[in-house]
């Protein structure tokens, strides 16, 4: 059974249809990619899929479960983390506590257990303490603990997102173009990484991306978006043969 | 007890003791309002208010026990605290500041026209129960929960509302229900530290809550740096003694306030303490003393 299901998505704001009649199906521990040029709809795809935009038709369902109208926060505690295209951290926070930012759907304590220091809320810190820092610890950011988000290079600080993602001990992980700003080095560890986690976390990886090195190698299945259409879909020697995702992405060589 | 004290120092600075005391615990509460969740809120002198009128007719009217009075204005001021955060906190920014500011109004307005509460006369004779050893227990008490809160899973869902609402969101965060929670609490502590300055001052009237009163409030914490507890702390110190030490010009009190925040909007802009962490003071000082050791080796 696929892990997600958008079944005929479209979305528009104000008379732009940014969306139209999009389908796509991600297999368990799958990586998928989705491709396209600028304002093909990509990130809109996945603003949906996190609930931060409400489809304007059709149904997404996670595990066989509806997810349509569902609040951003109720999304993540199902186990779907992100990270964001234009990078989103709690950036006058501790690179610690923005990872421990990352468990707060995961972790229950309240207020009062909370204020009051319960058992149970210092349990709790304790143990989200322990997995932040064995995630900093797999991104290579554990000396940088205490620093401020802020002040960490923009590649770490692609990577400290990815692992306030893991946080939330997702099974299905969004990322919305993990590669941009980076150096061929950089990203090549960035495919190592991603490789690791599905194979150590079990998780399914749905990913938006630009370089189409990175994409091709890693990707087990690809979705090509154009003008908020679906163009191709397919793993990716199929859809690299595509023609019209030559015409309106890869480009014609001259 | 203060008896006893005012043996040792001046009544006059006991006086300010008690009333920094007191702007500590309002600064606190609305700290957690705007340093934390950095929700901008210009009314807090609205739930100050509410707290000093309901404890100080309670007592009064009702003869109810102090400590109970004290705690029903406060609650009272945290029902409404919740009451308004529930439809206002979807607001960002300026519009939130907005309805905040006709919050405190209508509640100052309610006040003037409120027999029970002596409408613009004002109550007097409220018995005077504040006194220095209650204001900083109380203090003490509230500074280890509000420092143990920022700590703990709640306060820090609080400081990412106010980094990154969406990436808050994305963690898992109901973000309407963490504001209102701040809100609420927020105005607890209003309340709280309304009760007691009704207790202490004898006598209050509706000015004594206008909007001035929410703008002094905000300043302490600004000064101080938003979301810092010693950073609040000293806010409301330095601005319960400012005008103490500016007697002599005091109608120019409000041109200093001015003058005071451009200044610090150009040399700290996060407040005096806004960013300062221990760790970073503990890492200074290792590094000092490292450099000073090698010094004296070489």
């Amino acid at each position: 059974m696929p892990i997600l299901t958008l079944n005929e998505i479209s979305q528009e704001f104000g008379g732009l249809r940014a969306l139209d009649g999009v389908s796509l199906q991600v297999e368990e521990q799958q990586i998928y990619g989705i491709i396209g040029p600028n304002g093909a709809g990509k990130t809109t795809l996945f603003n949906l899929i996190t609930g931060i935009y409400d489809p304007s038709e059709g149904t997404i369902s996670f595990r066989g479960q509806s997810i349509n109208g569902a609040k951003a926060h109720q999304i993540a505690s199902l186990g779907i983390a992100r990270t964001f295209q234009n990078i989103r951290l709690f950036q006058k926070l501790s690179v610690l506590d923005n990872v421990r930012m990352g468990s707060f759907g995961v972790t229950r304590s309240g207020f009062w257990s909370s204020m009051l220091g319960l058992p149970r809320s210092r349990r709790e810190e304790k143990e989200i303490t322990e997995k932040a820092e064995q995630l900093l610890d797999r991104v290579g950011l554990l000396n940088k603990k205490m620093e401020y988000a802020v002040n960490l290079a923009y590649g770490e600080q692609r990577r400290l997102e990815i692992a306030r993602a893991l946080a939330l001990e997702p099974t299905l992980l969004l990322l919305d173009e993990p590669a941009a700003g980076m150096n061929a080095g950089e990203k090549a560890e960035l495919m190592g990484l991603i490789y690791e986690l599905r194979e150590q976390m079990k998780l399914t990886i749905l990913l938006v991306e630009h370089d189409m090195n990175l994409v091709m190698n890693i990707c087990e299945r690809i979705a090509v978006l154009d003008y908020g259409r679906k163009i191709a879909d397919g793993p990716p020697e199929e859809v690299k043969q595509d023609e019209r995702v030559i015409q309106s992405y890869l480009g014609v060589e001259a | 007890m203060d008896a006893y004290l005012t043996q040792y120092i001046d009544p006059y600075y006991l006086r300010l003791l008690i009333l920094i005391g007191i702007n500590i615990i309002l600064a606190l509460g609305l700290n957690i309002i705007t340093g934390v969740t950095g929700q901008l809120s210009m009314g807090h002198a609205g739930f100050m208010s509410l707290g000093a009128y309901t404890s100080a007719i309670l007592s009064m009217q009702f003869a109810c026990p102090f400590w109970l009075s004290l705690l029903a204005g406060a609650m009272v001021a945290a029902l409404f605290g919740c009451l308004i955060g529930i439809p206002t906190l979807r607001l960002e920014g300026d519009y939130l500041a907005m309805v905040t500011i006709g919050f405190a109004e209508i509640i100052r307005v309610f006040f003037l026209n409120f027999e029970p509460g002596g409408k613009a006369v004002g109550l007097a004779g409220i018995p005077q129960h504040t006194n220095f050893v209650l204001v900083f227990t109380l203090v003490a008490i509230i500074i280890v929960l509000n420092a143990k809160l920022l700590n703990s899973r709640i306060g820090r869902a609080w400081y990412a509302i106010r980094e990154n609402e969406i990436a808050a969101e994305s963690c898992g965060v109901d973000t309407t229900r963490l504001k209102v929670m701040a809100f609420t609490v927020g105005s607890f502590l209003g309340g709280l530290g309304g009760g007691l300055y009704a207790h202490y001052m004898y006598f209050i009237r509706p000015q004594d809550f206008a909007f001035m009163k929410s703008i002094e409030l905000l300043n302490m914490v600004v000064l101080g740096g938003m979301g810092s507890i010693p950073g609040t702390l000293i806010g409301a110190t330095i601005l319960t003694l400012a005008p103490e030490l500016l007697r002599v010009v005091a109608e120019y009190r409000l041109l200093f306030y001015g003058a005071l925040l451009v200044i610090l909007m150009i040399f700290r802009p996060n407040g005096l303490l806004g960013d300062v962490r221990i760790y970073d003071i503990r890492k200074r000082w290792a590094r000092k003393e490292v450099q000073a050791n090698a010094h004296t080796n070489s």
